[in-house]
């Protein structure tokens, strides 16, 4: 398996360049784009660039960088400066950004090399890639599937073995369903860890950029290298990053988890049994196991779809035909905006844009809007409390592996649904990740979900990591 | 149903949305369903709940305040450079006021 440290020691020992595993990676990408449809835009010129620039620092004898020669792949909300970027949407098919994103500049000046930039669902709002304007993507361990939603596509480029690494974006589970349904590592950092300045903003309170990888130890390294103040984004955090990959091999003995009654009722049964099996190998290394309660947990769903959409409604405001690429021709202002905006979105983002602008308008605000903020706040309270008894929490990812393609396309109530267990991490702004513990008969991938304390993502990759050694999965 | 076919043309004037007819049958429905489903946190008593707004943490209350100095901006033309109609360093729109 490729992994950062194995292109390290290549690079290192001069087996191979930079610039041959980021050529490789193009093609490699290329061929599996007709099965998976996991890229929207390939970067051969920004790639080789810097492969190069990697190769010149080891031929110098200098540090590459602690992603230096790794390829990349970022999701296409995520800007990139003279680079297309579309967010899965009609609206912004040719928008040329003026500008890098904090995380991207990090990541390649870390030696990270962006390959390109993958398809996902439009403005990241979905939950199985079906809804970007490009077509959805395919999962790569079952063709008929999702690859999961709304970083759909960065995660079947990790799956398929495109990339090592690839960068997402979470509101609700974009990151952590997609990774279990494709059975890779997928990271949500604390609610801002990471900058946001230069991700398209969907819901402001929930947004995050995050991770995927094959291995824990590479999402740690790579979330290190995008993590902290960013003075470009104000809700970015001051606290310090620890380097979470040198943390990753303490014990996990007597560190207590907590399991929430509430996430493993209606499971999908071989979901249920591989998310048991997982909680008994913790148990094995030495984890004190108990059971817990979130106990507003079934309101998270409401809460989530009056919060995200209502702010997704404000956000989505400024594609009005006048700044962004594409405008219908309208002989009036307000019918060139009605217009052009009516063109441009595809049917999942106006019907989010028309739930957070009745949830806002006037009369209503207070029976939605303010409501849904209270009752995140007893939500967010759920976990603070469970935090005073134990360490980490686990749970699903998701209640079922990845469905099939258009299997729940006609009904968005049910799409929102199978959210229930991603959603209250970005709720409560929380670090949670999904990883691999298994596959169903049908060798569908399941993940399993951990999360801990506020800036605490140390322990969350120590179990993650700990579980990942013994479990052959 | 939650919302009438009228209200529904209406949320979608704020929202600057051109409908068609299908559409707004169809978001009606959708909302209707989604509203419902909403209705659950009736349920609740949040009386005495502080709101919650942002995830916040421990900072001073000038902690997000950065040094003011000067910074190169993105430029005239980079800005305009996505813009569908642009000429003498503005974005165009259609004329909104008659002579």
């Amino acid at each position: 398996m490729t992994t950062i440290d194995s292109i390290r020691k290549g690079l290192l020992a001069k087996q191979f360049t930079a610039r041959e595993i980021a050529q490789k990676a193009l093609a490699h990408g290329e061929a599996k784009n007709a099965e998976t449809n996991a890229f929207l835009t390939f970067s051969p010129e920004r790639a080789l660039a810097a492969a190069d620039a990697v190769d010149q620092k080891i031929a110098a004898g200098e540090d590459p960088g602690a992603l230096g020669g790794v390829p990349i792949a970022v999701k296409d909300v995520i800007v990139t400066r003279g680079l297309r970027t579309t967010c899965g949407s009609r609206l912004l098919e040719t928008y040329i950004p003026p500008y890098d994103a904090t995380v991207v500049a990090r990541l390649e000046q870390a030696g990270g090399v962006i390959i390109g930039k993958t398809n996902c669902d439009e403005f990241a709002m979905g939950s199985s890639n079906e809804n970007s304007a490009y077509g959805p993507v395919r999962n790569p361990v079952a063709l008929d599937r999702v690859a999961g939603g709304s970083s759909g596509g960065s995660a079947a480029a990790v799956a398929q073995g495109t990339v090592p690494l690839s960068l997402g974006s979470d509101t609700g589970g974009s990151v952590r369903q997609p990774a279990s349904f494709c059975g890779v590592v997928g990271v949500t950092p604390t609610y801002g860890r990471v900058s946001r300045y230069g991700l398209t903003a969907f819901a402001s309170s929930l947004d995050h950029v995050g991770p995927f990888a094959t291995t824990v130890k590479d999402a740690a390294t790579l979330l290190r290298a995008i993590a902290g103040r960013d003075e470009c984004d104000a809700t970015s955090a001051f606290a310090p990053v620890p380097d979470y990959a040198s943390a990753l091999d303490a014990n996990v003995r007597g560190l207590k988890i907590g399991m929430p009654r509430e996430y493993f009722e209606n499971l999908e049964s071989e979901t249920g049994d591989l998310v048991h099996r997982a909680v008994d190998t913790l148990k094995q290394l030495g984890c004190e196991v108990r059971e817990i309660t979130l106990p507003h947990t079934q309101y998270a769903i409401a809460t989530y779809y009056i919060i995200a959409t209502a702010e997704a409604s404000s956000n989505l405001a400024r594609y009005d035909g006048v700044r962004y690429t594409r405008r219908a021709q309208a002989d009036t202002l307000s019918d060139m905006y009605r217009r052009s905006r009516g063109e441009g979105f595809g049917a999942e983002c106006k019907r989010r844009i028309m739930l957070g602008t009745y949830v806002l308008s006037a009369g209503y605000y207070d029976a939605y809007y303010l409501k849904a903020q209270k009752v995140r706040a007893l939500l967010a309270k759920d976990f603070s409390d469970a935090f005073k008894e134990v360490d980490a929490v686990v749970a699903p990812v998701s209640p079922f592996p990845a469905f099939k393609l258009g299997e729940k396309m006609n009904d968005p109530l049910a799409m929102y649904l199978s959210d229930i267990f991603t959603i209250t991490g970005d709720l409560a702004g929380i670090p949670c990740m999904s990883v691999p513990c298994g596959k169903t008969a049908a060798g569908l991938p399941v993940g399993l979900q951990i999360l801990t304390r506020h800036f605490d993502e140390t322990s969350m990759f120590r179990v993650a990591h700990a579980y990942e050694q013994t479990s052959n999965v | 149903m939650k919302l009438t076919e009228q209200e529904v043309r209406g949320v979608a004037d704020l929202a600057n949305l051109a409908l068609t007819d299908d559409e707004v049958a169809r978001m009606r429905h959708d909302l209707d369903e989604i509203l419902t489903h909403i209705d659950k946190l009736n349920e609740l008593d949040t009386s005495g709940v502080e709101p919650m707004a942002q995830v916040l943490f421990d900072a001073e209350e000038t902690a997000t305040l950065r040094e003011d100095r000067e910074r190169p901006p993105v430029g005239t033309e980079a800005a305009l450079a996505n813009a569908p109609l642009s000429g003498s360093g503005y974005f165009k729109i259609p004329k909104v006021i008659e002579r």
